[in-house]
C-alpha cells in the first residue's frame, strides 16, 4: 500500500487521503477585471506534467488538513510533502 | 432523541457481538468537537480537567479517567466525558465560560457517534484483519495515540487506551456495519 507522509500525522496509508488537484494555482486577485478567457483558464486548465508535479492532497480520514506534495507522475513516488502556504521545495533538495 | 447507546442499533441487526470476548460496546459518553487555536487548547484545562494535547495524534486523560481530550487535527479535538447523569449540563457550561473570550467552536456531538471497545491480545490483529490499514505495532501506535482513520469503508476514530485495548468511535449510522465487520473478523481468531 502506498504510504503518504502527512505533514501533521506522519506516514499514513493512502486510503485515508483524497487527491485535490494541482497545487499553487493562484486565484486572480481582481476577478472582475479578468476576461472570460483568463477566468476559464484559471477554472479549468491544469498542467498535465510527465514527471515531478506539485499537487494538493487532503488527509480527509485523518487530521482533515489540505497539504501539498511533489509526486513523480511516472513512478507514483512522493518526493516531498509540505504544509499549505509553504513554498514548493526544489525537487533535488527534497530527494 | 437518541440515547447514545448502541443497543437499539444492534437489536435491529442479525449480528450478536456481545458473544465475543474481543468486542464490547461502551457506555454512553458525552462528546464535544472543539475547534480553535493553541489558546483554546490550554484554556479548557480549568473547566475540563485536562488541556487539549498539542502533539499530533495524542490524547490526554484526567486523573480518574473520566474525561479525555483527543487530538484530531491541528485545531480540532474530540472531548469525551463519562455521563454520570447527575449534572448533564455541567462540563459544557464550564467549558463555555472559560472559552467565552476566545474564538472557538464547541459542538455537542454526544449522539452522533457510539463507542466500541476492542480488547485482548489479538486486538491489533483483529482491527487490521477487520480492514484498518494503520500500523498498529506498539512502536508505531503506542498507548495514548488516537486518530481518525478508516475501518473497511467506514470512518472511525481509533484510540489505544491500553496495550491491548482500543477505543473505537463510530458514527451511529455506521455502527451496525462496523460491528458486523469486526464480529465477522473475530470468527477467524476465536475458532
Ligand atoms: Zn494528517
Amino acid at each position: 500500500m502506498l504510504l503518504i507522509n502527512c505533514p501533521w500525522c506522519g506516514e499514513r496509508p493512502e486510503p485515508e487521503f483524497v487527491h485535490g488537484g494541482q497545487a499553487h494555482v493562484a486565484r486572480p486577485t481582481d476577478p472582475s477585471a479578468t476576461d472570460a478567457q483568463q477566468w476559464a483558464e484559471f477554472l479549468y486548465l491544469r498542467d498535465n506534467t510527465r514527471g515531478v508535479y506539485a499537487e494538493r492532497w487532503r488527509h480527509s480520514h485523518g487530521c482533515g488538513r489540505f497539504f501539498n506534495a511533489l509526486r513523480d507522475t511516472t513512478t507514483d513516488h512522493f518526493i516531498a510533502t509540505y504544509k499549505a502556504g509553504e513554498p514548493r521545495p526544489a525537487p533535488e533538495a527534497a530527494r | 432523541m437518541a440515547d447514545g447507546s448502541l443497543q437499539p442499533i444492534l437489536a435491529r441487526t442479525p449480528v450478536r457481538i456481545e458473544a465475543s470476548r474481543l468486542l464490547r460496546t461502551l457506555r454512553p459518553l458525552r462528546r464535544w468537537t472543539l475547534r480553535g487555536g493553541p489558546a483554546v487548547a490550554d484554556a479548557i484545562q480549568a473547566a475540563f480537567g485536562v488541556a487539549a494535547p498539542r502533539t499530533a495524534c495524542r490524547s490526554a486523560v484526567n486523573e480518574d479517567g473520566s474525561r479525555a481530550a483527543l487530538w484530531l487535527g491541528p485545531d480540532e479535538w474530540l472531548l469525551l466525558a463519562e455521563d454520570d447523569g447527575a449534572q448533564p449540563g455541567d462540563p459544557e457550561a464550564a467549558l463555555r465560560q472559560v472559552l467565552a473570550a476566545l474564538p472557538h467552536s464547541l459542538v455537542d456531538v454526544s449522539h452522533r457517534q457510539v463507542a466500541l471497545e476492542v480488547s485482548g491480545s489479538d486486538s491489533a490483529l483483529l482491527l487490521n484483519s477487520g480492514g484498518c490499514p494503520l500500523d498498529l505495532d506498539p512502536e508505531a501506535f503506542p498507548v495514548g495515540m488516537c486518530t481518525r482513520t478508516v475501518l473497511a469503508k467506514a470512518e472511525i476514530i481509533l484510540w489505544r487506551t491500553q496495550p491491548g485495548t482500543f477505543h473505537v468511535e463510530v458514527w451511529r449510522s455506521f455502527a451496525a456495519y462496523v460491528s458486523a465487520w469486526l464480529a465477522e473478523a473475530t470468527r477467524g481468531l476465536t475458532e
